[in-house]
């Protein structure tokens, strides 16, 4: 193949971030009309790499070819320009608006009057054309989170990408959605587009990839042949050594019950029941693993338990005492008033309602009031940076984030900073958390780093229930492994974990037992057996086990 | 030849000293502009405000007094800001302070009451009176989603109104827009009260309102660095989802956060009446609780950086007595916080120049 092949190419690129060197003369180059995967762990240098083709970021050192010339980006826009486009792992949407709408955001035609009908047609020939299905009228809240993605693939493609960068586009998407993204990804590829997909998931790379590149610590290790490749090379490729697939565990111990959910029902944010009158039981030394597609109830479960979202019906019980409906302000007045200078004056009762401050947001939220995350309750949910951690704060105020109000680290009214500080560098170091220091704000660790964060602070609240959503997802193998161990160790030292996951091979390798959801309710248990993933699959698709034994 | 903006990617720390520095010297200079197209020798009329406002022997108190409710509305502003609460409702919050504080010194307690106890009561009404205003946007966002900007700003037309129906109605003397003047027991102590003892201290009108702007500095310093409640405002500004995740609870922190900040407002009416006017009247205040936002912006919401800013601003406002046109001060104060925050752009992106073909590049050019 000559040159002149290439979609684009990059040569010797290097970038540096203050105290990481995040690219190291990196060369990458993309033939044309391939899938051409980027493979590499959380922090390899990836989207880093990407972020510079697409204009995001400038190289300190190191040139941009497309067709052989050399090019320079400022922005996203001038990529565009040139073709390229990329699909962020968070998307870039306006929620309250329209796909349409979305769609010519930012562009420069029309300029004054939109013609809807007609760009509603185009986007819908657009869809049509490679398989993105997608209601171009539907407000972009209304959609999920596939649906979206869909979105921002129709806005790259009416933007006139040829080259589409998705970073970690599988990580948001139930099975069957990947299904559907391989197919549009290979119609767009006969088309004439190429494609660079970021990944680390192993076998999506061999299913996908025409050719794969693989990144260690911002160095290229390889480029080879999908076809000619195994899951076990580029795994060692990527970490540098062969990846133990499953974890060794002990058989579980089970003793009392630690977490005990009676006939529970609630509803999701559009108001639709989510769980309808679920039980299930967790004792302490044990991984329930909760398997389903997505959607059918299990972050509305997490959610309920952990307090942050109103039960219509049923009970939550966590070491015998009942938390359903438990408020924080109840807990925390009496903290607040055993030593609280300025809790003077507010008698008033806060009722049920709860407010959004998220910007341009001032709607209030349907779910509850914040109800007390319970003494020995942990929950490491699922979204990260939303949910998890506190973004332009520092490694340390993110970690006493629940420590704060009681001692040792809360003190009467005050917090002891020096404590905090001692114990966020113990944190730090034991869980293997790269950074620069305790001070650097959350914001600026990879995926994989704050990951280990959020579960060195509530590992380190000594819990005795974990609810564990999606935990790996978007990590790297190392980092997974990482993270499985240490979710292990906490079920070997007796501590109740509910793993809620899509990813079967996380739920086989972790679980004692497996409970499967659907629509809310559950479908059977299964014991985590290889054997016994085609009835696990059956289950998620709506089948009880009652009806899977009888066929 | 084109302009290009880019986002920085990383912010060295010199910059935004850098920057506020800059927009002074940039601010000053358009000043003058303006100063010479209105027919004044910028330099004179520069010099004049600096003299009148900072060198001359009565500059500092007299500078004083009109920081002091700056410094104390502007910590109120700070205390909200910091939760990403937009207060902009400190003027209504101050009206209602001094609109208590008159109530107290001049109809709810006797003027024979002694003076400790008449300032103390005239304190905690002011307080009192702030808070409950401020708490009106904080409990209509924590129920029901209110925008408080909308609600604070909104409330402050109604607070001044209801000031205006006090002084010319009930409390009116003579029918002039004022009430009568607060009995002597009334009044915060003042250098110049001192003036027999100490004769540099005649003539000079600082009042102790200062040192419950010191105080109040000093408390929300600490409340902000150290405590559990500082802590929480800052996880609650950066991400509420994470601190009602983490067990905190928003809408009575959004209620506490405004009582706070409406309070300190309402301290800064209390003062200035106790200090300075001794008497409840219309317009009283020229805006000290506007002024505040750009004092509470410009320090950077650090109680310590208000005071500062609180004093610079304090010392405008006297050299605004003073200069004529009497507007030129109040203009020059416009102008600062613009350019202090259009500067905030240089620290957010940079600008670089590109000079044709900017396709080409070599890998040198960075």
């Amino acid at each position: 193949m000559s040159e002149s092949q290439f979609a684009f190419e990059m040569r010797g690129i290097t970038k540096r971030f203050p105290g990481v060197l995040a690219n190291d003369n990196v060369d990458f180059a993309v033939r044309e009309g391939e899938i051409h995967a980027l493979l590499g762990e959380n922090g390899a240098g990836k989207s880093t790499l990407m972020n510079m083709l697409n204009g995001l970021y400038r190289p300190d050192e190191g040139q941009i070819f497309i067709k052989d010339q050399a090019v320079r980006f400022s922005s996203p826009r001038e990529a565009i320009n040139h073709g390229i486009g990329m699909v962020h792992q968070h998307f870039m949407l306006v929620p309250t608006q329209s796909v349409a709408e979305n769609l010519i955001l930012g562009q420069s035609a029309p300029r004054f009057y939109i013609n809807y009908s007609e760009l509603e047609a185009q986007v819908a020939e657009l869809s049509e054309k490679f398989g993105l299905a997608v209601d171009p009228r539907a407000k972009i809240w209304q959609l999920s989170v596939g649906e979206q993605q869909r979105v921002e693939v129709l806005k790259m493609l009416y933007q006139g990408a040829k080259i589409l960068i998705m970073d970690e586009p599988t990580a948001v998407l139930t099975p069957q959605e990947v299904t559907d993204l391989f197919d549009t990804l290979r119609s767009m590829t006969a088309s004439g587009h190429t494609i660079v997909f970021i990944s680390h998931k192993l076998d999506e790379v061999v299913a996908i990839a025409d050719r794969v590149t693989v990144l260690q610590r911002g160095r290229v290790t390889a480029t080879v042949e999908g076809k000619d490749t195994t899951k076990a090379e580029l795994a060692r490729l990527m970490v540098g050594r062969e990846v133990l697939f499953r974890i060794q565990k002990a058989p579980a111990q089970p003793g009392a019950e630690a977490l005990v959910i009676e006939n529970i029902s609630c509803e999701n944010d559009r108001g639709l029941p989510a769980l309808r009158n679920l039980s299930l039981t967790v004792r302490a030394g044990e991984v329930v693993g909760i398997a389903g597609v997505a959607g059918n109830g299990q972050t509305e479960l997490a959610e309920v338990i952990a307090g942050l979202r109103a039960a219509t019906e049923g009970r939550v019980i966590v070491q015998g005492q009942e938390v359903t409906g438990k408020r924080v302000a109840a807990g925390e007045q009496s903290e607040a008033s055993k030593g609280g200078s300025w809790d003077i004056q507010v008698s008033l009762d806060i009722g049920d309602s709860s407010i959004n401050l998220s910007k341009g947001d001032e709607r209030p939220e349907k779910q509850a009031a914040p109800i007390m995350v319970s003494e020995g309750l942990a929950y490491i949910p699922a979204d990260r940076t939303g949910v998890g951690s506190s973004p332009n704060l520092s490694l340390i105020d993110n970690l006493i984030l629940k420590a704060y109000r009681r001692p040792p680290i809360g003190k009467g009214w005050r917090i002891d900073l020096s404590l905090a500080r001692e114990q966020a560098e113990k944190l730090v170091e034991q869980f293997n958390v790269m950074t620069p220091n305790v001070d650097t704000p959350a914001r600026l660790l990879s995926g994989g780093n704050l990951q280990k964060l959020i579960l060195a602070r509530e590992i380190s609240s000594r819990p005795k229930v974990i609810i564990a959503v999606y935990p790996v997802r978007g990590l790297d193998v190392g980092a997974i492994e990482a993270i499985h161990q240490m979710l292990i160790d906490e079920r070997n030292r007796g501590t109740a974990i509910l793993l809620i996951s899509e990813d079967l091979d996380e739920l086989l390798s972790l679980s004692d037992r497996i409970v499967v959801v659907f629509e809310g309710q559950i479908m059977g248990e299964v014991p985590p057996e290889d054997e016994r993933v085609d009835e696990i699959g059956l289950m998620m698709a709506g089948t009880r086990v009652e009806a899977v034994h009888a066929s | 030849m084109r302009v290009k903006i880019e986002p920085r990617l990383d912010v060295p720390r010199w910059m935004p000293f850098a920057s506020i520095f800059g927009a002074l010297v940039v601010a000053l200079l358009l000043g003058a502009i303006l100063l010479a197209y209105g027919g004044l020798d910028p330099v004179t009329a520069y010099w004049q405000m600096l003299r009148v406002g900072f060198l001359e022997p009565y500059s500092f108190s007299d500078t004083m007094v009109k920081a002091t409710p700056l410094i104390l509305a502007g910590l109120g502003v700070a205390v909200a800001f910091k939760m990403r609460l937009w207060n902009i409702g400190a003027e209504g919050q101050l009206f209602l302070g001094a609109w208590a504080t008159a109530g107290v010194a001049l109809f709810w307690l006797p003027p024979t009451t002694p003076k400790p106890i008449m300032l103390a009561v005239m304190t905690l009404a002011g307080f009192v009176a702030g808070a409950v205003w401020g708490a009106i946007p904080g409990v209509l966002k924590a129920k029901l989603g209110v925008n408080e900007i909308i609600s604070s700003l909104m409330l402050t037309y109604v607070a001044i109104q209801y000031n205006n129906y006090f002084v010319y109605g009930p409390w009116a003397a003579g029918g002039f827009g004022l009430t009568a003047p607060f009995p002597k027991t009334a009044w915060f102590p003042r250098l110049t009260d001192y003036g027999n003892a100490i004769p540099a201290l005649r003539g000079l009108t600082a009042h102790m309102g200062i040192v419950y702007g010191i105080i109040a500095a000093v408390v929300l310093y600490v409340i902000f660095k150290y405590s559990k409640w500082g802590y929480e405002l800052k996880v609650i500004g950066d991400n509420p989802n994470a601190a009602r995740y983490a067990g905190m609870n928003l809408s009575r922190n959004i209620i506490l956060t405004m009582v706070i900040s409406g309070g300190l407002a309402g301290l800064a009416g209390m003062s200035e009446l106790a200090g300075a006017v001794h008497r409840l009247q219309e317009n009283f205040s020229p805006g000290y609780g506007f002024t505040a936002i750009i004092v509470a912006w410009l320090g950077r919401l650090n109680p310590l950086g208000i005071i500062i800013v609180g004093y610079l601003f304090g010392g405008l406002l006297v050299a605004g007595d003073v200069i004529q046109p009497a507007g030129i001060p109040l203009m020059i104060q416009g102008i600062i916080l613009f350019c202090v925050i259009s500067a905030d752009t240089f620290t957010r992106y940079r600008i670089r120049i590109v000079r044709a073909a900017p396709v080409t590049a070599t890998a040198a050019e960075v």
